[in-house]
């Protein structure tokens, strides 16, 4: 099955715009974009967990998860929803945290879309875009939250590599 | 401070400076022509531009003319793909997850 893999990048208007096909119903995929049960599952790769310590799915709501290295390395992720239309979009704001999750507001801040649509009457199209609200932010996601993102998947791509 | 290739295209000017080194290289009074800005604010970018190793300098005669190092700007493609990379594992691990839901 293809699912339509798109990941386009214009570093000049500081966005990146990821979309996916899903071979599931927009309900079952809307589930998993929102309840943090779910979010656990997916959001962290291999040999990592996610632990969620927030999830106030509502506008001005706070969603605050650790993802917990295969050493129990705590790093946290903080986003804030800024518009919800149940079943087809969600808008957020993220922004890097300290130590112990705090959101370091005054620092560079990140901004994601989500639509949802139903394709094909059963199936779920999910397009993203990503947005830096300055352009060292991009650079703070290379130095800052996204090495440990790279590294694990760095790690998992070395072990699928290794498996074929 | 740190430099590297994310810093200097944090910048739109200096991401048009880049731009036009693409093409050829150029002394710092051939670039500063194309821009409105002060000759000193080009010279800056420049400086920064060659601190994070995307440009080099040669000297030609008594000019110095400066080269785009396009080896250098692959660092960010690098790193794309690896965010890119990211995003394929997760929604490989979503699309298992909806086929037990």
């Amino acid at each position: 099955m293809t699912n339509n893999f798109v990941f386009k990048t214009d570093l000049a208007a500081k966005k990146i715009h990821v979309t996916r096909e899903f071979n599931a119903p927009i309900e079952k995929v809307w589930r998993a974009w929102t309840e943090p049960a779910l979010l656990e599952k997916w959001v962290v790769l291999k040999h990592w967990s996610a632990i969620t310590q927030i999830m106030d799915f509502t506008v001005g709501g706070v969603w605050l998860y650790a993802m917990v290295s295969p050493d129990g390395q705590k790093h946290w992720v903080w986003a804030q929803f800024t518009a919800i239309d149940n079943g087809s979009l969600i808008s957020s704001m993220g922004a890097f945290c300290d130590g112990e999750g705090n959101p370091l507001l005054d620092g560079p801040k990140s901004y994601r879309d989500t639509r949802f649509s139903v394709i094909e009457g059963n199936k779920t199209q999910v397009d993203m875009t990503i947005t830096f609200e300055e352009e060292s932010t991009l650079q703070m996601f290379v130095e800052g939250g996204f090495k440990e993102g790279i590294s694990m998947t760095l790690t998992l791509l070395d072990e699928l590599l290794a498996s074929e | 401070m740190r430099r590297d290739i994310f810093q200097a295209i944090a910048d739109p000017t200096r991401r048009a400076i880049l731009g036009l080194l693409a093409l050829g290289p150029m002394t710092p009074n051939a670039v500063a022509e194309h821009f409105d800005s002060a000759r000193q604010t080009i010279s800056k970018h420049i400086q920064i531009l060659t601190e994070c190793e995307v440009l080099t300098q040669k000297k030609t005669g008594r000019e110095i003319y400066y080269h785009f190092n396009p080896e250098k700007m692959k660092e960010v493609d690098v790193w794309l793909e690896r965010f890119r990379k990211m995003w394929e594992e997760r929604f490989e691990q979503l699309d298992d997850l909806l086929n037990d839901l």
